[in-house]
């Protein structure tokens, strides 16, 4: 391993910050404080999450493993819910989604032995796929709230012609699995040539073989198309009707 | 017989009356023009008709069954809605008429398609045409014909023939006629002149209000 952050050279790379703290005070951009509280957040939650890890990674307890990766999904569930600009049951379709997308891809990848059923494996990757999941979410909403909003003529027509909700909302839903998809699938294109991602360039940094880091990296890749297109389906499915009151109207 | 009836409706919005104590009975096969200012309540009362809003209070009756218990999607081929300046779906006039068979699970009826085509004065090829090159009264036939290209039992058609020109008018005319000798029950809903003076049975409405009910003997 050559990795060497040491305490020392983590003080002297505040430093950073400095510069980013004179720049704001110079040209009085007024975030210093938003900035000093996001540095002193990051440190602390980072710091914490690595005393938990290595606590849970030293225990290599199943129970304590599954709580911790629920943890994760909850906290990635109430952020997209906040997304959802108060759409009905949205913590709970959110929670769904991200489970049962994160659950499929983690299955697969433990089936097929690429991840083992340790912590040290098992949470990281949750905490990748469940964050992207979340986004994909997020936007999934936003968009459902866009397209019910701009296009209520067209609903109303269909529903005025005797459309059931599925029928009725089927464009909407294509559009919006298709959009919050589209992110993953535009990073898979440029993935190598623009970015060497987080997952990738961690492992290279460690001293890992770059022949082999790519492959954890095409591995990535497959399992955030997975999560992506599983979570945006779910949630646009779980989601339309609470467009719709009980008389199947147009809220 | 009748087919439609309306018992003290009301409806509010946020505190501002809408409908206000509106009763009306339509018998099966007539034909009914309502008219009225714009926000007079009559697009609303149409769209209430066709269980497309419900009432704050008051009943309506359909068939002797109040619709606030019909299963809204059911209902609503029966009871067919076309509205003013409508959207055509897709890109094509095909995915537009195949749209009413596609949602009740049945197979698109091509030959009926380019009929009902020719009935509205289009040539059958235009079924394969591109919406995008319609003009405004092509698509406003188009999308009438999505109404009763599966024939409903009443039809309401809220303010259909605005801004459309005299030939298109006269098309849509001819094909309401053609609609109520088939049996249909037809409630017009209009701010044109030249609909209100041919009117069968003209209901007037002003704030929210029945105002008028009249007969008229001249025909289309």
């Amino acid at each position: 391993m050559n990795l060497a952050v040491n305490n020392q050279g983590l003080l002297l790379a505040f430093s950073l910050v400095l510069i980013t703290m004179f720049i704001a005070y110079k040209e009085k951009l007024e975030i210093n404080k938003d900035l000093i509280i996001s540095v002193l957040r990051a440190i602390v939650q980072l710091f914490l999450v690595g005393y938990l890890l290595k606590y849970v990674f030293k225990v290599n307890n199943f129970i304590v493993t599954l709580a911790l990766v629920l943890i994760i999904i909850f906290n990635a569930s109430y952020n997209a819910m906040k997304r959802s600009q108060g759409m009905e049951h949205s913590l709970r379709t959110s929670f769904l989604a991200i489970f049962i997308s994160t659950g499929v891809t983690l299955s697969v990848l433990i089936g097929v032995g690429t991840i083992k059923m340790i912590p040290s494996q098992l949470i990281p990757i949750t905490g990748m796929i469940a964050s992207n999941a979340m986004v994909a979410i997020g936007i999934c909403y936003k968009n459902l709230n866009l397209a019910f909003r701009d296009q209520r003529q067209q609903i109303q027509e269909r529903l005025a012609l005797g459309a059931d909700l599925k029928d009725t909302s089927l464009p909407i839903l294509r559009e919006t699995i298709k959009i919050g998809v589209q992110p993953t699938i535009d990073s898979a294109k440029t993935v190598g040539i623009v970015s060497l991602p987080g997952m990738m360039s961690g492992l290279i940094f460690a001293g890992v073989d770059p022949v082999h880091a790519i492959k954890y990296q095409i591995m990535v890749t497959f399992m955030l198309l997975s999560t992506t297109s599983i979570a945006s389906f779910i949630a646009c499915y779980l989601s339309y009707t609470s467009f719709f009151n009980e008389r199947k109207q147009l809220r | 017989m009748s087919q439609i009836e309306i018992h003290n409706l009301n409806y509010i919005v946020d505190g501002q009356t809408i409908l206000n104590h509106i009763n009306l009975t339509i018998d099966q096969g007539e034909i009914v023009t309502i008219s009225g200012p714009s926000g007079s309540g009559k697009s609303t009362l149409a769209k209430m008709i066709a269980t497309l809003l419900s009432p704050t209070s008051g009943e309506i009756f359909y068939s002797g069954k109040n619709i606030e218990q019909e299963e809204p999607v059911h209902f609503r081929r029966k009871v067919s809605y076309a509205m003013q300046q409508p959207t055509l779906f897709g890109t094509t006039v095909r995915e537009n008429l195949a749209f009413p068979y596609q949602i009740r699970k049945q197979e698109f009826d091509e030959d009926r398609a380019q009929e009902s085509l020719k009935s509205v004065g289009l040539p059958a090829n235009y079924l394969d045409r591109e919406i995008k090159n319609l003009s405004g009264g092509e698509k406003q036939r188009v999308a009438l014909l999505r109404n009763i290209i599966i024939l409903p039992e009443t039809l309401i058609l809220d303010e259909v023939t605005a801004g459309l020109d005299a030939d298109n008018r006269q098309i849509i005319y001819d094909l309401i006629n053609r609609l109520q000798h088939q049996g249909l029950t037809i409630i017009i809903v209009t701010h044109d002149q030249q609909e209100i003076t041919q009117a069968k049975r003209l209901i007037t409405m002003a704030h929210g209000q029945i105002k008028g009910d009249e007969k008229h003997e001249l025909s289309r």
